[in-house]
Parts: C-alpha cells; sequence; structure tokens
C-alpha cells in the first residue's frame, strides 16, 4: 500500500506504446515527498516519456499516476516542469518569461512581478530582469526555466536533464544549488539524468531504468552522505561505491 | 553602388535614371514620355485637385480595408491550420489553388457579385493579399518549437491563451513577412480592381487620362502609386527585421 501522505507521487503499472514502439511496460515507482528521485537511464529508455506522463502532458497507454492521491488526468497546478531545452519565450523578457505560469493563472502583473522578482534574486539573476533570453548565456536560461517553475509554488517539480544544455563548471555548481533548493523549499524533487554521477551526487532515491522497454530495475536509496558538506561528497566511499555499482548494472545494456 | 571608390548612398542610381528620362523628355523623342520635371510639376498641380484627392481617398479606404480583412481572417486561419492536421487537409488545397489562380480573370465575376463599386474593389484587394498571409501564417506555426507548446501547456494555459500568448507569437517572423507580401499583391489587387472597375479611384483618373492622351498626368497618378506600394513594403520589412532577433531562436 502507498501512503499518500508519504508520497506526493505514486506511478502503478504504467504502460506507454508510441504505435509500434513500446517506451514503458508495468513501470511502478513511488517519488516520496520531499525528496529528490532521479530517473536514470540510458538516452531513449523513456525518462522524458515518464515524466511527461506525470506531468499530465500526454496520457499512459493504461496505468495510472497518483499526485498526492489523486489520479493526474492533465497538467496541474500542483507539478511544475523545468524543461531540457529551456522553453523560453524568445519575445518575451527574463521577467516575463518567469512570471508566465502565474500570467497564466491571472495573477495581477504587479503581484507576479514581485513574486518573479523575488526567484529571479534567488537564482542569482538580479539585474537580468528585463533582459531577453537571446542576450544569456545556457546556463543563465536554465536559471530563468527553474524560476518559472519555482514561482508558481508547485509542490512536485519535474526536471527534464535540466543541466545537459550547460557547461560542466555551470553544471557542477547548478547540482549544489539544487541541493540547497531540495532542503529548503519543502518541494518533491522528479530529476532525470542520464549522468550517473549526477543523479548520486543530488538524489535522496535513484531509480534506474533499463531500456525500452522501460521498467524500474533497482531503487537505490544513499544514505551515508546527504548531511555531509557538499565539498565532500565526491569524496565520500558511498559515493563512489554507489556510483561504481550503477556502472556495473548498466554496462551490459551500453555497447 | 560604388564609383571610383566613392560610395555613394543608397538608390543613387535612381538619379541617374531620372536624368535619363528627363534628357529623352527634352527632346521630344516620343509624346509618352514627357521629361520628369513636368511631371513632377503636374503632380504639384493636380495634387490638390478634387479630383484626385478623392481617387486617393477611395483608394486608401479600399486598400485598408480589404488588408485589413485579409490580414484578420488569414492570420488566424492560417494559424489554426498549422495547428490542426484536419483543418490543413480541408483548406490547403484551396489555399494552393488561389495563390497560383490568375485572379484578375475573378474581379468581373466579383464586380457582377457585389456590384460596380468599392465594394467588389475591397473585396478583390482582400482576395489578392489573403492567400499568402493565411500560407505563411501556416508555416509560421508548423515550425513553433514543440516545448514551447508544452510549456503553455504544463503552466495550464488555456486554447485560447495558447493561441494568442504562444502561437502568434512563435509565428510572428513569418505573419509578418506574409502581411509584406500579401500588402504588395493588395497594390495590385486595389489597381487592378479599379481599372476594371474604372469609374471609382484611380481608375476613373486613369481612364479619363489616358482617353485624352494626358500623359504627364498618367505618370504623376502612377509615380505617386510606386512611391505608396514602395514606402508600405519598406515600413513593413522595417516591422519584419525588429522581430528578426528572435525569429532564428524559436
Ligand atoms: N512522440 C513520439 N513518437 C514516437 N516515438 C517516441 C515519441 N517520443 C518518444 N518516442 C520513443 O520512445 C522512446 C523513449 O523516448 P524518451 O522518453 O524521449 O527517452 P529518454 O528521455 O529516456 O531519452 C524512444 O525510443 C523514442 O524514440
Ligand atoms: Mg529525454
Amino acid at each position: 500500500m502507498t501512503n499518500p501522505s508519504e508520497n506526493a507521487v505514486t506511478v502503478r503499472n504504467v504502460y506507454k506504446n508510441y504505435g509500434e514502439v513500446e517506451a514503458l511496460r508495468d513501470l511502478s515507482l513511488d517519488f516520496p515527498r520531499g525528496q529528490l528521485t532521479s530517473l536514470l537511464g540510458p538516452s531513449g529508455c523513456g525518462k522524458t516519456t515518464l515524466l511527461k506522463i506525470i506531468a499530465g502532458l500526454i496520457p499512459a497507454t493504461s496505468g495510472e499516476v497518483l499526485v498526492n492521491g489523486e489520479v493526474v488526468k492533465a497538467p496541474g497546478p500542483d507539478r511544475a516542469f523545468v524543461f531540457q531545452d529551456f522553453a523560453l519565450m524568445p519575445w518575451a523578457s527574463v521577467i516575463r518569461n518567469v512570471a508566465f505560469g502565474l500570467e497564466l493563472r491571472g495573477v495581477p502583473k504587479s503581484e507576479r512581478e514581485a513574486i518573479a522578482e523575488k526567484y529571479i534574486a534567488e537564482v542569482g539573476l538580479t539585474g537580468f530582469e528585463h533582459s531577453f533570453p537571446h542576450e544569456l548565456s545556457g546556463g543563465m536560461r536554465q536559471r530563468v526555466g527553474l524560476a518559472r517553475a519555482l514561482s508558481v509554488d508547485a509542490q512536485v517539480l519535474l526536471m527534464d536533464e535540466p543541466f545537459s544544455a550547460v557547461d560542466e563548471q555551470t553544471r557542477r555548481k547548478f547540482q549544489e544549488d539544487l541541493l540547497g533548493l531540495v532542503q529548503n523549499e519543502n518541494k518533491t524533487f522528479i530529476f532525470v539524468t542520464h549522468s550517473i554521477e549526477e543523479a548520486v551526487y543530488v538524489s535522496d532515491q535513484i531509480a534506474i531504468l533499463l531500456p525500452r522497454p522501460s521498467r524500474v530495475m533497482e531503487i537505490i536509496r544513499p544514505q551515508g552522505f546527504r548531511d555531509k558538506d557538499v565539498d565532500h561528497i565526491r569524496r565520500d566511499p558511498e559515493y563512489l561505491d554507489i556510483v561504481d555499482r550503477i556502472w556495473a548494472s548498466l554496462r551490459s545494456y551500453v555497447e | 553602388m560604388t564609383v571610383f571608390g566613392i560610395k555613394l548612398p543608397n538608390m543613387s542610381s535612381l538619379l541617374l535614371w531620372g536624368l535619363l528620362w528627363e534628357f529623352i523628355g527634352q527632346i521630344e523623342l516620343t509624346f509618352f514620355l514627357p521629361p520628369l520635371s513636368a511631371i513632377f510639376a503636374t503632380l504639384l498641380e493636380i495634387g490638390g485637385t478634387k479630383a484626385f484627392i478623392t481617387a486617393l481617398k477611395e483608394t486608401a479606404h479600399a486598400f485598408s480595408i480589404g488588408t485589413l480583412s485579409a490580414i484578420v481572417i488569414g492570420v488566424p486561419v492560417g494559424i489554426l491550420m498549422g495547428k490542426s492536421r484536419l483543418i490543413d487537409q480541408l483548406l490547403l488545397p484551396w489555399v494552393n489553388l488561389f495563390l497560383s489562380a490568375p485572379l484578375t480573370a475573378l474581379v468581373p465575376v466579383l464586380m457582377v457579385l457585389f456590384g460596380f463599386g468599392i465594394k467588389a474593389i475591397i473585396i478583390t484587394t482582400a482576395l489578392f493579399a489573403i492567400w499568402i498571409i493565411v500560407l505563411n501564417s501556416r508555416a509560421g506555426v508548423m515550425q513553433i518549437n514543440r516545448s514551447l507548446v508544452e510549456m503553455a501547456h504544463s503552466f495550464g494555459a488555456s486554447p485560447f491563451d495558447a493561441f494568442t500568448k504562444i502561437y502568434f507569437w512563435a509565428a510572428l517572423p513569418e505573419i509578418l513577412g506574409g502581411v509584406r507580401i500579401g500588402f504588395i499583391r493588395a497594390v495590385k489587387g486595389v489597381i487592378i480592381g479599379q481599372l476594371l472597375i474604372s469609374i471609382v479611384g484611380f481608375g476613373s483618373l486613369f481612364e479619363l487620362y489616358a482617353s485624352n492622351f494626358l500623359m504627364k498626368h498618367f505618370w504623376a497618378v502612377l509615380i505617386v502609386l510606386f512611391a505608396l506600394a514602395f514606402v508600405i513594403a519598406e515600413f513593413l520589412a522595417y516591422l519584419e527585421r525588429r522581430v528578426d532577433y528572435y525569429a532564428s531562436r524559436r
């Protein structure tokens, strides 16, 4: 039995076919509230598909997704999505992009801009409120996407390889910031990545997906190093062990 | 243009052609080509006459209503075609047919249907402009970044929100391109309509000048029309450049 107060999101026996292509087969997974769960697996294994089903952007062929005990049928204010390619409106300023979710909810302009400014500051983009996306670097654009998702104050944040399009240094900084967010924001994070190190570094729980048709092969919950200082995680023996273990189980699927 | 290493301003070659025209006019090679200076003198002369101002007003009226309806109908229809496969399959053959059809041949039919007046001219104008506007709006929507649509959907956008806040803006560079070409075609439409119906606007003026061999008057009106069409096209090209910054990054 899943307890809705423990799990923010529950995926039950989800199948997804794209015509002939079987993307997900009988996938079940729980996402504990207030924690970060990574979906880790090789490219094309169905991670984005699963995330979009949870978001309500595409329907499952069968099975169901529960968010706070309620079956997902469409996108809702309880979930916010961070896109791999940022999905910013190039004709709109940073502040309008960040406030866009609130704009769609009919929040008055002054109010939503005040909220947007707060989250723009939180992601470290103060001073860029009136810049346009094409004036920003990839890393800064993803900060805009993140601020937009945070500003609607959804309980569940769905992040689809959010750092894959930014350079390595920026990526590391993002990962540290993400750990801070998980601690301070009291939200449930579902984080898609194909990087083993990244998954182990940021996650409370890692779900390893098999290549198509995708199921959960293994769930790993790092125990010891989560409370340690961010600078020490990458040298922690448990961190290194888990990275090795995941690689050992995935290597047979990689040619 | 560069002459002897000196860069001349844009369109300074027009000056050369103007001088040539003046010269041919002065030596009275043909009655068909009066000197350019005489044409401009005539232009100043008739520019203030009631007949000319009425013609200009009627043309502007038909042109603005015709193009406005072409935009108001064409842009949403094009966006809908880009969004929905069904609507696209229903309408695309017709749009392509009319885009390449010799619409001038339809004008007499329109005259029968809508009378020999301004109404038929407005409809002719709209008919000339609308198809390229539809087709360009459609193309603009079809190249839209899918994740922008998903983004709007995931933050709870209604279909109407998605239409006005995402699709329209994402397609704007193409829409403006279509409107610019549509306007150029509309100039043709409004003039062809007036020539065929020849009792309103510049049609009646042309009729009057041509049948009385008033070549200076004829050229003066023609120059005004050319200049107007050019200014409109340049203005729209300027608007298009203003959205250029995001045209390549959607
Ligand atoms: N709209 C679609 N139509 C057909 N096949 C799709 C579609 N979206 C994804 N797929 C297929 O489903 C599989 C999983 O895709 P995806 O969820 O994007 O994988 P991942 O995000 O793990 O790289 C891939 O093989 C992909 O080709
Ligand atoms: Mg993916």
